[in-house]
């Protein structure tokens, strides 16, 4: 059976270079980047290497990359350390409600702590009202988070207007660029961010590393307590190769960011046309703008009226061998409707039908006819099943 | 590997006795498209109350398809006695088993038959000592939605 991936904000395969550049620090220079000797500095000059380079991609200074174990621990760091060093200041941190589940949990562990947390409402695409941000500072607000990008629906978030607001009242600012690394700009100067949240796997990179940018001066308490490593601010001894991985995965992502963004958007536009004209009764999350400065390049995500998204999820994979997400991945083993397609104000019945399609660099147009295809199929026949098909206010 | 074993997935990508008989002896509906999942079973009774026929309609995960699929295969040549002794726990025994998680599209199943039923007996003035206290319109309140709608 043909394989056609298409979950790319889920994860990635990693590139033959990303792995030709990991290996060697496995087999040959194994060393523990701690070490004194010879071994141990070919291992460290391979971390320091790849900080420059994962610097290089958001335009940060190397001393301002510290890397971890994934985008959650990222996440997890900023939250909890911020609120930590600055708890005698404040005990309030603004978010929206649609952030990944590593800020939602991490900001419902604060609030069982201690801590007040408000979760900023979205527009029907997804969109924070900087102004509501605005009015939600208080006194005692000590850190505003706010993705880049969202993961389900696509939308990128206006960072810049944000931080600037949260600059003017003196509140430090995080976002978690997950889904917005290599592939939309990013660079931090002109962004005016505090913090930034990475992760390697979603850039072609391995999985088990990520990385979070402190700007220069910023401070927080530790997350990770033992060793002196990543300058006694992340302890544990590093992931070489996934750091070495990711290193070079930043390299390709800066070197391809342009050619990325144009493949991803157009097979990603043309996929929309296509579906439209072959499957009636669907509709387009998220912004509908379908700009790369508005929408993520590769992200489509549409619910089919009258089914379940499961249903088709299983047929994609099983008769087709196309993988796909419905609503978010770590939705998709239980029965709660995504908190992001409910905070668009998209009814739980269409949320219910709602699958995400990303396309990434490995992606063709042959791929996208086959899942049209296969889709057209699909809807027909599911529907054909469903007791609510063409039934008026079915919802 | 797999979310379900091959049986259950034999019965959503071919399912049996699927669509909506014309003038049905009894017919009912049960779940709704906001929870996730719904079904419509429609019957054909004799005289003697034999279920010689019975079909299908759902909205729903590829479990609800195939306990819909597996539940009317077992009630047809069925007396309606019979049938209303039919237990989702019976349809995920004939299903091979079903993952914890998805245990109530077996009871949307059983109660979707009821619910025909009900109807069956509605409209010829029986009545059967398994449907007693049946209410066709309950709410879902016995197997979780998934939908807590009460924080909405």
């Amino acid at each position: 059976m043909r394989k056609v991936y298409l979950d790319y904000s889920a994860t990635t395969p990693v590139k033959e270079e990303v792995v030709n550049a990991m290996i060697p620090y496995f087999t040959e220079a194994y060393g523990n980047p701690s070490s004194l000797y010879t071994a141990g500095l070919t291992a460290k000059d391979g971390v320091d290497k790849a900080r420059e380079q994962v610097a290089a991609l958001i335009n940060a200074k190397p001393s301002e990359i510290f890397f971890t174990s994934c985008g959650t621990e990222a996440d997890n760091w900023v939250l909890e350390g911020v609120a930590d060093k600055l708890k005698s200041k404040g005990n309030h941190i603004i978010t929206s409600k649609i952030e990944h589940h590593a800020i939602l949990h991490t900001c419902s562990y604060l609030e069982e702590h201690g801590f007040k947390v408000t979760y900023l409402d979205v527009d029907s695409e997804g969109f924070v009202n900087p102004a509501d941000l605005e009015a939600a500072i208080t006194a005692d607000t000590v850190l505003v988070s706010i993705m880049m990008v969202n993961n389900e629906i696509g939308t990128v978030e206006p960072i810049r207007e944000l931080a600037q607001i949260a600059a003017k009242h003196g509140v430090l600012f995080h976002t978690d660029a997950v889904q917005g690394l290599g592939n939309i700009p990013i660079d931090v100067q002109e962004l005016g961010v505090d913090f930034l949240s990475m992760s390697a796997h979603k850039i072609y990179g391995p999985k088990g590393t990520g990385a979070l940018y402190i700007k220069q001066g910023r401070r927080l308490s530790n997350y990770m307590h033992g060793g002196a490593q990543e300058k006694k601010h992340r302890a544990g001894t590093e992931n070489v190769a996934g750091i070495v991985g990711f290193g070079k995965a930043a390299e390709l992502a800066a070197a391809n960011l342009e050619n990325h963004r144009e493949h991803c958007t157009e097979l990603r536009n043309y996929f929309w046309e296509k579906l439209k004209e072959r499957v009636p009764d669907v509709s387009l999350n998220g912004p509908q703008d379908l700009a790369a400065d508005r929408r993520h390049p590769g992200n489509l995500n549409v619910s089919f009226d009258y089914i379940e998204a499961e249903s088709i999820l299983l047929m994609l994979d099983m008769k087709y061998g196309i993988s796909v997400s419905t609503g978010s991945a770590c939705s998709s083993k239980s029965l709660e409707p995504s908190h992001v397609l409910t905070a668009a104000g998209v009814s739980i019945v269409k949320s219910n039908g709602t699958v995400r399609f990303t396309v990434g660099d490995f992606t063709t147009k042959e791929d996208i006819d086959y899942v049209v295809d296969a889709m057209s199929t699909i809807a027909a026949k599911l529907r054909e099943l469903s007791p609510v098909a063409g039934m008026k206010g079915w919802e | 590997m797999g979310l379900y074993n091959d049986k259950v997935m034999d019965h959503f990508f071919n399912p049996h006795n699927v669509g909506e008989i014309a003038e049905p002896d009894g017919a009912g509906t049960y779940g709704s498209p906001v929870c996730g999942d719904m079904m419509l079973i429609t019957l054909k009774i004799d005289d003697n109350e034999i279920i010689t026929d019975a079909k299908f309609k759902t909205y729903g995960c590829g479990t609800a398809v195939a306990s819909s699929s597996m539940a009317t295969d077992m009630i047809i040549g069925k007396s309606v006695e019979e049938a209303l002794q039919v237990t989702n726990q019976q349809i995920i025994d004939e299903l091979g088993g079903l993952p914890a998680i998805k245990v109530h599209c077996s009871v949307l199943a059983e109660h979707a038959i009821k619910s025909a039923i009900y109807d069956y007996a509605q409209k010829h003035g029986k009545t059967y000592e398994a449907l007693e206290g049946f209410d066709p319109n309950a709410e879902e309140d016995d197997h979780s939605c998934g939908v807590d709608l009460s924080e909405e």
